[in-house]
């Protein structure tokens, strides 16, 4: 059992939580920038072989 | 209190004896399986190396491509197959409190014609019997025997399939209105998709069997390929889909966090068993005979693929995240630091995770229709696959090893242990690095795959992948004392680490969540849905393959 | 919050693929760029008696165009050490006589699957002169490192 104090602290650090998943933004961002990185390079080789 | 230890027995068993010896029995003889296949194929891919750097000649009974055969059957299918299955029926028993007695006996049926089908098709290759690679594209022609072991193989998947079926519904007919455990679910979503991965396979071996002996005189080449690649990239997302169960159940418990929403997990679980199938298109774009329509067509249906990998990403940084600050973690990446990294059990899938990121950005690359023509059948690919199934898939799986090893033989995680692992994690991923670093770059300069060791007669343009090819020796040595380490670890935590209970660590949801909606059961509706997405894919074509067929081709054998 | 997260990464990086599908959409059936995708077929175990392969070779069919007719088999390629002039736009026209072969150029976007019973076309300009190695892609047996050739461009 949890006492109320207990939930609303991990309420609390829920809405922290929330507040910042900027991270996870940050992150995904990141994956995103390698796939175009990827992309792009083998498009670039791709038409200077053209 | 005679009563109520039965009560507790019937109503979770794990609870007070653990797993089930007969069933951890199940799951050890398929890793035990595993490992040794692990041991054999890495030599093996040391080997390659070695002899593709120029640095050993084979000798005269032993050729490059029997040993690339072996290679990629050995750890494609059979280590794959092998530790899938032992894991999966793990989970099966933990989630649903024990396999029936009926379904152990699917499992050992299974396993018992893998053997025989592994062994059938090993003894051919090193006939050299067999030469025909993993592939075995017609109309390369290996002995009847091998494809007969094939269908074993095949036949041993379909009574693991069998066995999990059976189990589920038994387990839902039980419950009734209630979701099966997440476990169960991925369970079932992969022996799905291994169950339709293998039709498309098993009918061009069909084919393949009586032309090998002569009784019949050609073969559709064209239609054999595609039956080929039908399972060929399947197989590649059953991996995929095994290695996110770990990503999306155990390692949030791991870290100390909860697991990110059911329902998004299930989700995710139905886009890929529903759009996987005729991803095995991308490996055909430079083919002749499939019109530039059906090949756009399936550059997105390839794309489609990327989708539930994209949700993954998102949600596998959100538990990171989430738990991260939750111990405490600030700034806006500071909770990376707060994740477990000195945790072998953490360590390993991570590296996995972050190795997707490039594995499957190759992969939308691959599947870029004229891009293809740039990597196709260059060493590219090749890193491609090291990276993916070499790390990603891979250390996924030997992270899992240091708890579920430990839980199956009633033994412990040492300190000890645990530090090789975070050793063994490291050499595999510098290893990786360098070899499908290279590969990938040398690749780019055209540098052929599946084949031996070759200066093409001091051309300039093959010189210059002499020094890659260098390379791929180092990390092919990383590798293998890589594989050495997991091996004795797996069989030390097997046999000799000191007795005692190790965790599950399953996740559990967070405290707000909302339960998985019954519609995700509907397993019936996502097979149709299954098939209407391969016939969408393949009836164009396959129609078109055969109704224009040329004459086909006879046996040949060029080794 | 956590949900209109995930929505703006699903539609930013669904968009990403979409942008791709674009570009190689416009190529493929704008520009006449798509992958090398013939759809002839032959008898694979008549080929030399067949037109065009009954006579291989390097053809002028035009003002700097060439067509080269050739044929692939274990391990190796006919005609082989091609010649052409530079800024000659050459069309290979490839079938195979035995097994399933590969048709690269390492340094080009020459690439392609040349399979018995099939008739493969690729088309390059070849701009820079110099020698091109080409080389077999696929497995197709024992001697599989040795099947290559060149294409002298001058």
């Amino acid at each position: 059992m949890k006492t109320t104090e207990a939930i609303k602290s991990e309420k609390q650090l829920n809405n922290d939580d929330e507040k910042s998943l900027r991270g996870t933004l940050v992150s995904v961002g990141f994956v995103a920038a390698v796939i175009v990185v990827m992309w792009v390079a083998v498009f670039w080789i791709y038409m200077e072989r053209v | 209190m005679e009563q109520s230890l039965k009560e507790t027995i019937r109503q979770d068993p794990k609870k007070i004896l653990g797993v089930n010896p007969l069933d951890a029995k199940v799951s050890l003889s398929y890793l035990t399986v595993a490992f040794v296949s692990l041991l054999i194929g890495g030599i093996l891919g040391l080997v390659q190396g070695l002899e593709r750097a120029g640095l050993i000649d084979l000798p005269s009974w032993l050729n490059y491509y029997q040993v690339l055969t072996a290679h990629g059957l050995l750890l494609l299918l059979v280590f794959t197959a092998t530790f899938s299955i032992g894991y999966l029926y793990a989970n099966l028993s933990h989630a649903l409190g024990g396999l029936l007695p009926k379904v152990r006996k699917f499992a050992w049926v299974g396993f018992v014609l893998m053997i025989i089908g592994v062994a059938m098709a090993v003894t051919m290759i090193v006939l050299n019997e067999a030469s025909v690679l993993y592939t075995f594209y017609p109309p390369l022609a290996a002995h009847p025997i091998f494809y007969i072991g094939l269908v074993f193989v095949v036949l041993g998947i379909w009574a693991c399939c069998a066995g999990v079926f059976i189990n589920y519904r038994h387990w839902r007919k039980n419950h009734p209105g209630q979701v099966t455990p997440l476990l169960a679910y991925f369970t079932m979503a992969v022996f799905v998709l291994w169950f339709f991965a293998t039709i498309g396979v098993t009918i061009e071996v069909f084919t393949l069997i009586p032309w090998s002996m002569g009784l019949v005189e050609t073969t559709n080449v064209m239609v054999g390929r595609t039956l080929f690649w039908w399972f060929g990239h399947t197989l590649v997302n059953i991996w995929y889909l095994v290695a996110i169960s770990a990503w999306y159940v155990f390692v949030p418990k791991i870290i100390g966090g909860r697991h990110f929403s059911d329902k998004l997990i299930r989700l995710v679980v139905i886009l890929v068993v529903v759009l996987n199938i005729p991803g095995g298109f991308h490996h055909q774009i430079i083919d002749p005979a499939i019109s530039q329509s059906i090949k756009f067509l399936h550059v997105f249906m390839s794309l489609s693929i990327a989708v539930p990998s994209l949700m993954t990403a998102f949600a596998m940084f959100a538990v990171f995240e989430r738990t991260g600050r939750k111990l405490g973690g600030k700034g806006l990446l500071g909770w990376l630091k707060k994740l477990p990294w000195g945790d072998v059990r953490f360590l390993a899938p991570m590296i996995a995770m972050i190795s997707f990121i490039f594995g499957g950005a190759g992969g939308i690359v691959n599947t870029s229709n004229q891009l293809n023509q740039v990597i196709h059948n260059t060493m590219w690919v090749v890193g491609h696959f090291h990276i993916t199934v070499g790390v990603s898939v891979v250390l996924t799986f030997f992270g899992i090893c240091y708890w579920l090893i430990p839980y199956l033989a009633k033994r412990k995680l040492t300190p000890k242990m645990n530090k090789l692992g975070i050793i063994q994690t490291v050499i595999w991923t510098v290893g990786m690095i360098i070899m499908s670093g290279s590969m990938h770059i040398v690749g780019l300069l055209g540098d052929p795959r599946r084949t031996s060791d070759t200066t093409y007669g001091g051309h300039e343009a093959a010189a210059g992948w002499i020094p890659f090819e260098m390379l791929f020796a180092v990390g092919a040595t990383l590798l293998l004392i890589g594989v050495i380490i997991q091996v004795y670890a797996v069989f030390n935590m097997m046999f000799f680490a000191p007795k005692g209970l190790t965790e599950y660590p399953v996740a559990e949801p967070e405290d707000d969540a909302t339960p998985a909606p019954m519609w995700t059961e509907r397993w019936g509706l996502w097979i149709v849905l299954l098939l209407a997405v391969v016939a969408m894919a393949y009836v164009v074509p396959i129609v078109d393959m055969i109704l224009n067929a040329p004459p086909g081709s006879p046996p040949i054998r060029t080794w | 919050m956590q949900h209109r997260l995930e929505e703006m990464w699903m539609i930013v990086s669904v968009g990403i693929l979409v942008v791709f599908m674009i570009i190689i959409g416009y190529q493929t059936f704008a520009m006449g760029m798509g992958p090398p995708s013939h759809s002839e077929t032959i008898d694979p175990q008549k080929v030399e008696e067949t037109a065009p392969f009954d006579e291989p070779g390097v053809f002028e069919t035009g003002e700097n165009k060439y067509e080269v007719v050739m044929i692939l088999q274990s391990f190796g390629f006919t005609p082989s050490n091609i010649e052409v002039p530079v800024g000659a736009e050459v069309e290979f026209v490839m079938t195979s006589k035995d097994v399933t072969h590969g048709f690269q150029v390492p340094g080009t976007n020459i690439n392609a699957m040349v399979m018995p019973g099939h008739i493969q076309k690729i088309s390059h300009t070849f701009d820079e002169p110099g020698n091109y190695l080409v080389i077999c892609n696929e497995y197709c047996g024992i001697g599989h490192q040795a099947m290559s050739t060149t294409i002298t461009v001058k």
